[in-house]
This record gives C-alpha cells, structure tokens and sequence, in this order.
C-alpha cells in the first residue's frame, strides 16, 4: 500500500528470492517465467524458485514498492498475455543497499582474516 | 493441471484472481520441461511442495498486514477499542466460569471406573423419597435382585483420630469391603481392606488425610493409630481424586455388620451404591427392584409397607435445586453472551458506517471486497481473542468464588478448575463471538458500491443499518430484563426466607462437638456423667448463661426423623407421624432462645428410674391434640416406649429456612436402654454467653474442662451458631451476588447500547434537526423527539422481556421460597429500572440534538 514507504535500509536483509528476483529485473523488464530461467542459469541451476515462492515474493515487492508491472508494452517478441515486471526507483534503492550490506560483511570477514579458500567441488 | 489449478484454491481468493493464471503457465512451462515415466507424479508432489507453504506464507503476509491495519486503526479509536474488548471480556469470562462449574458439577465423568454403570439405591417412602437402608434390607436385595454386579454400602460418621499431638475428629465413612470393587477403584499406596477378619481394625486413608496428619510419608503402610482409642492398621491411601460418599471424607474403615445389627429391619443407616450388571439397563434395575420390594413388603408387612427401592445413576444424585442453580447461571450467562454480541454488532455497525469512506476509497484503489471483509474480519476477531484472554483470566479468578456453589454431598474434590476441555470452549466461544459481531458488520460496510459511498449516497444502506441496529437495541434491552426479573425474584426469596424466624436466637452462642465415640460411651449413665460434669464447670465459666448438649444442631442435622403414635388415632402413614428426634440436657431452650410456651424444661430429675417423658415443639401439639386441648400430660409412643409430654416449646426450622420441618420432640439423655439408638446420643456442646462476651473467647476455658474430663476429646466443628445459620443461607447469597451482578453488567451494556445508538442517530441527522429548529421547532420538542426513539425501542425490548422473564421465571420455580413467578412487584421494578436506564442513556444525546445550531448544521451540508 506504500504509505509507509521507509528508508531502503528498513527492509533489509532482504530474503535471497527477493534479492534474486531485483537481480533478473536490474537490466530489463521480464515476465515471471523469465524472471526464474534468469535466476536459474545466473546460479548454475543452484537457485530453482517455484512457482508459489516467485509469486508470493512477486506480490510482497509490489506491496513494498520494490517492483511494479509495466501496464503498456508493445516492443517486438513479447508475449502479450504475460504479466511484464519492472524495477522502480525504490527497489533499486533497496537493491544497492542490500549490494552495500553484504560488501561490508565481505569486507569485516576479510579483515579478520578470513578467505573464501577454494571453491568445494 | 486440473490438479494445480485445484491446488491453487489454498491461496486467498484476491491473490488467485491476481496470479493465479500466471501460476498456471509458469507450472505448465516447467512440467514440460519434465520427462520420464514418473514425470505426472514428480509434478505433481512439486506442485504440492510449492503450493502448500507459500499458499500459507501468504495467508499469514495478509494477517500480518491486516493486524498492523487494525492495530493502527484501534489505536486511532481507543476508546472503541477499549470498550469492545471490555464486552468481550465480560461475555466470554461469564460463560468460561459458569461452563466450567456446570461441566463440573453435571457433566464431568465421575472418578470411578465406567462410572455410567454406578447407581445408589435408596429406600423410598410416600413421605420420603431418599431413605438410607437397614442392613436386614440391604442382604435381601443383594440375594433376591439380579441386576448388580455388586452391592456395598456405607455409613458416615466422625471418629477421633488420637496418638499424633492433638487429638482431631475426622470424617469417617465404615464401608463393606465390596465398595473399592463396585467403584472400580484401586488405591494410590498400600492396598484396602477385604472381606477377611484380618482387616477388621484396618484403615485406609484419603489423601488428603494422609499428607495432613502423615506428612505424606510413603512409610505410613502398616502404622498403627488409635482411632476412637481402638488400634487399627493403616492399610492404604486412596487417590486424591477419590472422596466417597461425600467430598468431606477423609479416611475409610470396614463396616463389619453383626448377627443382631439385622434384627431391626427399620433401622436405617446404610448408603447403598451398586454396580450394574454388563448389559442391565437401569429401567431394567428399578423393574428388578420393584419385584424384590414388592416381595419383601409381603414378607414384612409391619416393616416394608409401602417400601420401594430407588435406583438412581449416580450422575443424577446432584440434587435438583443445584442443578438448577447452575442451569439457571447457565441461561444468565448466555444471556450475558447475547447481549455483548448484539452490542458488539452494533458498535461494529456504526464503526463500518464512520469507516464508510475509507473502505470505499480502498475498494477504488482496487481491494477486492474478499480483502475487505478479511480485513474487517481480523480486525474484530483480534478484538474477540484479546477480550477473550482477559475473559479468561478472570473466569479463573472467579472459579474458587463460584466452586462454593457445589454441593458438599457429592463424590468430588472441593473445586472446579479450568482445563483443556473448558479452555476449549472458551476459544469457541470467542471465534463465534468475534464472527457473530464481525461477519455481519464487515459483510454490509463492504458491500456498497464504491460509487456510492464515495459520492452523496448510501442513505438507503444506512436506513438499514440503522434499523438492524435498533432491532439489536431490543434485544439487549430484553436480554437485561430477563436477567433483572430472575435475580429480582431470587432477591425477593433471599428476603422473604431472612425475615422468617428459624425457631431459635443464634447470636451470642458458641457450638462445639465432642465426638464421643460410641464404643467407649455405649454405657448411658457413662454419657450422662460426661455431660453432667462438662455443662457443670462450662455453666460455671464467667459470662456464661446456659449451656446444654444436644443431638444435632439445626440446620446442620435436618434429619433424625422418627414415627410417633398416639394411642387411639387412626393408624396414619410415616408422613402424618414423623417427628425429628432430639436427645437434650436441661438448658437446651434456654441457650438456644427456644420459646418454652408451656410446662417445663426438661430436668436432671428426668432419670432412667423416673417416669418417661418429652418436650414437644407446638406443631406436634396441632397435630395430635388440636382445639386447644391440654398436652401436657398426654402421652405418645416412640421408639417402643411410651413418654408423657411435660413441656411444649416453639417449633425450629431444623431443615434450614426453604424447606417445611417435622414436629420436634426432645427426649432426656438419660431415659435411653444401653447402646440403643446410640446415633443419637447428644454430642454438640451449645453454650450462650452474655451480651458483653465474645463467646469464642471461651474455647480455651472449654478445651480445659473438656480435656479434665475425658484426656482424649478433640474439641471438633468450633464455630458460633451464627455461622451455621449463614452456611444455611450462603449459597442463596452467593447465586444471588451472581446473579444481581449479572443483571447489573446487563443493564449497563444495554444502556450504552442505547447511549450509542442515539448518538449516532443525532449525528446523522444533524442537518434535519437543524432545519426544524430553523423552522421554528422548540429545544424541548427536538428532546422529546429524540428521547421518543430510545424510549419506543426500550418499551418494545422491556415488553418482550417481561414475557420471556415470566418463562425463565417458571423454568426456575425450585429455586423461589414463597414468592411466584409472576410476582408484580418484581416484573414492574424489573420493567421501570430498564426505561429508567433507557432515558438515562437517550438524555445526553437529546440533549445535543437541542444544542445544534441551526445555521452550523445547514453550511456543514
């Protein structure tokens, strides 16, 4: 409903679906099947969100105002009866503040000396 | 597919419309994906695995949204909040504690093993419904009836408990060995007494007993302790949860019925319970003992005439008058429930019409109407759980209040608790509470098209809200008259039975028992010994006036009833020649402020070897000797001996103020055989004291003398005679206390019910008042108008209330001692305090709609 639309910070941490799903809308507008082949071939196949999960967080964001669906679109190869998603200003707001949150516990764990290491196979 | 979609009816109807297609081709392109033999069913346990957690995930998003809505809506209007709240509170707290002590008292499964088979049986006589049994009897209906699995009986009676400091009387039941068996009981420790001779001077004690004066030692199996001075053997400990017969029994020892205790078959002292046998109903059981009576009246004619058997289920002993009571406390809280919903509906209502605007700017923002009345719905629901919480908790603050309403005489513990079942209850009472207020409100408040409510209409939905509102305002008012008119009629019963003269002067006298057991006092001179050296130093105590010993104290001992004959009436039945036995020294009358009207009292003269005789109370006199004929003199049989009247005294309720007692008759402790009617042998110490002195300040004075006498008499059951009067009326007082209170409660939410609606009604007819008062319309008739409004509808609530009443009214007639259901003065004060209510509620919004100013009203339009 947006009418306590909060500082970017107040909703972090965001959940990892809601963070995947800011991640496929960063660059282009996408329907919702898209939105799941994007975060599934992003992660190698890691990350498979359901159909319920996607929605379900679909419906929270819009509540929150992090994403809106794209009321006209007409460019050329789009599905029309599909449901289009886009970033709005406030969700890219959350998004870089999200991004800032996990560099700066990237940055804590290293200074304590802490490495990644080798990937486990 | 067809499966998912039909999966997809877990999620909210709104989010469905939404998504719901989108779900469908994000599942469909998936499953395409799938391949194999399995693929149909693999897709389908994902679709479950998907669906099911989310479809909840969303639910709960929803709620989770929807209380933050309600809560920062609320918390804009506290005072409504406050209010609702309260009225549930109130509802939901009346029935949680009235629920619990009618599951308690009527419906909770005794503590017996398949209890439903358990029954007593009683002798019963056209006089007297519920006799105790001879043992002669008792042997005759275990050999001639067939229906039973077993029979025993008991007998209560207090014994003294010495050896562990002081000595202390407690509350024994002697039970043939058969009672464990036919109750299905075994014993928490230990083990209890069989048929064998070797139990005869056993012990089994109740657990209560056992951690009171045994400090719960497990190593209590096999002490000794002298009980009434004989030695006997601890053989068990009964579980805390069994109290037979009664629930003031604390320990159990073996009858042991003797060759002669069957030789008088109108001895009466035996308890009888029975167990059914598999597959005997209890018709088929009183069939069988109509048989058996039937046979034994013909073999006993002088003895069993008109005898039958009682077979009653055990369930069913609750007397009628309690069950009434808590049926009556029942329909008071229902009614209770009632009107906090009816009025909760009606603040809902209005609430929805105020809210009006913002639900339609909500729908027009897009809300479906399922979203809306969800919405609505938490709201009220979360008001309905938070009132319930606190209804709660104070129905369990008010249990132990309510629990002196059970009757002693039951096989119980002391006290109803609140448990899962009882909890149970309470929530569904709550859900229902809060749909029964919220559904209906939330339904009509989001069903105008926004347009309307948006724009200038919605007059008509408002009409009827109106109208469903003041039909709830009738309700109430009726509710909170029928309530009025019950306690209004107990009331008028609670003054009528304290204005009646129980027959004796209460104040100023102490009552004590000495327990004197039987086996060391059967001797009679042995007891008039007792008493004579007792009464001799306690008269001497300062400040004391008289004392005496008695049988029984009235009101505490209703029974002891016995025939008496006069020689030359017509043989009459047990009713027309009972009489209530009393053994009493001389200063009886005295200490207890009984008039004596004529004759003497009795004397210490009145020995074994002078002529027998009795005092008399008067209605034995109008019985036997009306017109005015000398009694004294005259003589009556009793007990197989004849006994000359030499004084007649004031009749005494001793079966409390509600019920009618026999005729007294007061024999001399000392004119008794040895060891006969030894039951009766006086054992309450009564002492009146001088209008300056305490007289429980002479207890210590009495426990001296009492112990210089006999080193082993506990001083037991220490109280002023006013408090046996006042257990006599305080279960009266405590139903009434309820009841008014309940009443009251009622009459205030009826009244804020009327307050609230008028208020309203000015509110939304502000413009219309003001152009009457434009055109002319004087202050006092704008009032009036107003006032009309409350006042029809509280005549119309008080009309129907007053019949309704008149029902309830009959539906408890046991309950009223001398004052009929349609009593006038009740049902009119009942009528007049609800309309006074009503105009005290419509006065202050009248009286705004005759501040409102014209001009204001109009530009406000």
């Amino acid at each position: 409903m947006g009418t306590d639309r909060e500082l970017p910070e107040s909703l972090l941490p965001l959940p990892p679906a809601t963070f995947h799903i800011l991640l496929a809308l960063a660059d282009v507008e996408r329907h919702g099947y898209a939105i799941l082949q994007d975060v599934e071939q992003r992660t190698g196949g890691e990350l498979k969100l359901g159909a319920g999960t996607l929605y379900r967080s679909i419906a929270r964001m819009v509540e929150q105002g992090l994403i809106a669906e794209v009321t006209r679109r007409r460019s050329l190869g789009d599905d029309e009866r599909r449901r289009y998603y886009r970033l709005t200003p406030f969700g890219t707001a959350v998004a870089r503040a999200e991004m800032r949150r996990l560099a700066q516990l990237v940055r804590l764990a290293r200074a304590r000396g802490l490495t990644p290491g080798p990937e486990p196979a | 597919m067809r499966f998912y979609r039909w999966l997809l009816r877990l999620y909210p109807e709104g989010f469905r419309a939404e998504y719901g297609e989108e779900l469908c081709r994000v599942h469909a392109e998936r499953a395409a994906l799938t391949t194999g033999l399995a693929a149909p069913l693999r897709n389908a346990f994902a679709a479950v695995a998907d669906v099911l957690p989310n479809a909840i995930a969303v639910h709960v998003d929803i709620l989770r949204q929807d209380l933050r809505v309600a809560v920062r809506s609320l918390r804009r209007t506290p005072g409504f909040a406050l209010t609702a709240i309260l009225v549930v509170a109130l509802g939901v707290g009346a029935n949680t504690a009235v629920f619990s002590l009618a599951d308690f008292v009527l419906v909770r499964p005794l503590p017996f093993r398949d209890p439903g088979r358990i029954v007593k049986l009683w002798q019963s006589t056209p006089a007297y419904s519920r006799n105790e049994c001879s043992p002669a009897n008792l042997r005759d209906w275990g050999t001639l009836s067939s229906s039973f699995a077993g029979l025993a009986a008991t007998t209560t009676r207090p014994a003294n408990l010495v050896g562990m400091g002081e000595p202390r009387e407690v509350q024994l039941a002697l039970a043939t060995p058969e009672l464990f068996g036919v109750l299905g009981v075994r014993p928490a420790r230990g083990r209890v007494f069989s048929a064998d001779a070797v139990d005869e001077a056993s012990i089994v004690l109740s657990d209560g007993l056992w951690r009171s004066q045994f400090g719960a030692d497990p190593a209590v199996i096999g002490r000794a302790v002298r009980l009434n001075g004989v030695p006997y053997t601890v053989l068990g400990v009964m579980p805390a949860s069994f109290r037979y017969p009664h629930s003031t029994i604390e320990a159990w020892a073996p009858l042991a019925l003797r060759p002669e205790n069957f030789e008088e078959r109108d001895d009466t002292y035996l308890e009888v319970v029975a167990r059914l046998r598999p597959r005997v109903s209890i018709a088929r059981a009183r069939l069988d003992m109509d048989q058996v009576s039937a046979q034994l009246e013909r073999q006993y004619p002088a003895t069993n005439k008109d005898l039958r058997v009682r077979v009653v289920a055990i369930r069913e002993e609750v007397g009628g008058s309690s069950r009434l009571l808590v049926l009556a406390l029942c329909g008071a809280a229902l009614c209770i429930l009632v009107l906090a919903c009816a009025n909760l509906a009606s603040l809902f209502l209005a609430r929805g019409l105020y809210r009006g605007h913002e639900l339609a700017v909500r729908s027009a923002l897009g809300a479906g109407r399922e979203r809306l009345v969800r919405q609505l719905v938490t709201e009220s629901l979360g008001l309905a759980l938070a009132g319930g919480a606190v209804g709660v908790i104070a129905a369990a603050a008010g249990l132990p209040l309510l629990s002196r309403l059970v009757p002693e005489g039951l096989p119980l513990a002391g006290q109803a608790t609140l448990d899962l079942r009882v909890l149970g209850f309470a929530t569904l009472l709550v859900l229902a509470t809060g749909l029964a207020f919220g559904l209906g409100p939330a339904l009509s408040a989001s069903s105008p098209s926004p347009r309307d409510a948006l724009g200038t209409g919605g007059r008509s939905t408002r009409a009827g809200t109106h109208r469903i509102r003041a039909t709830l305002i009738v309700v109430e008012v009726a509710a909170s008259v029928v309530l009025l008119v019950a306690s209004g009629l107990l009331i008028r019963t609670m003054l009528r039975l304290q204005a009646l003269d129980p027959g004796f002067v209460s104040d100023h006298v102490l009552a004590v028992r000495t327990p004197l057991p039987r086996d060391l006092y059967l001797i009679t001179q042995r007891r008039v010994q007792f008493y004579d050296r007792v009464l001799e130093q306690v008269r001497a105590l300062p400040g004391v006036t008289s004392a005496a010993y008695v049988t029984g104290l009235p009101m505490s001992m209703r029974g002891g009833i016995w025939s008496a004959t006069v020689e030359g009436e017509p043989a009459a039945d047990a009713g027309a020649s009972a009489v209530g036995l009393r053994f009493a020294t001389p200063q009886y009358f005295a200490a207890l402020g009984i008039p004596l009207r004529r004759g003497r009292d009795l004397a210490a003269s009145d020995t074994r070897t002078a002529p027998n005789v009795a005092v008399v109370s008067e209605s034995f006199v109008r019985r036997h000797w009306p017109g005015g004929q000398d009694p004294l003199g005259r003589t009556f049989k009793l007990a197989g001996m004849e006994r000359a009247v030499v004084g007649v005294v004031g009749d005494v309720r001793v079966r409390g103020l509600e019920q009618s007692s026999e005729p007294q008759v007061y024999l001399p402790p000392a004119q008794v055989a040895d060891s006969s009617i030894i039951g009766y042998s006086p054992k309450e110490l009564v002492v009146r004291t001088s209008g300056a002195l305490d007289p429980m300040s002479l207890v210590p004075g009495i426990r001296r003398i009492v112990r210089a006498v006999d080193p082993d008499q506990p001083l037991a059951r220490v109280r002023p005679l006013d408090d046996v009067v006042h257990d006599e009326t305080a279960p009266r007082s405590t139903q009434l206390r309820l009841l008014g209170a309940l009443a009251l409660l009622a009459l205030l939410i009826a009244g804020l019910g009327i307050h609230g609606l008028l208020t309203f009604t000015v509110s939304m007819r502000e413009r219309e008042l003001g152009i009457r008062r434009a055109l002319g319309a004087e202050a006092g008739g704008i009032v009036g108008l107003v006032m009309r409004e409350g006042l029809v509808l509280a005549a119309v609530g008080t009309a129907s209330g007053i019949l309704l009443g008149y029902a309830a009214a009959r539906g408890m007639g046991a309950l009223l001692v001398g004052v009929r259901p349609e009593d006038p003065l009740t049902l009119t004060a009942a009528g007049m305090l609800c309309l006074v209510t009503a105009a005290a509620g419509s006065l202050l919004p009248a009286l705004r709609a005759a501040r409102i100013d014209p001009m204001t009203a109009l530009r406000s339009e």
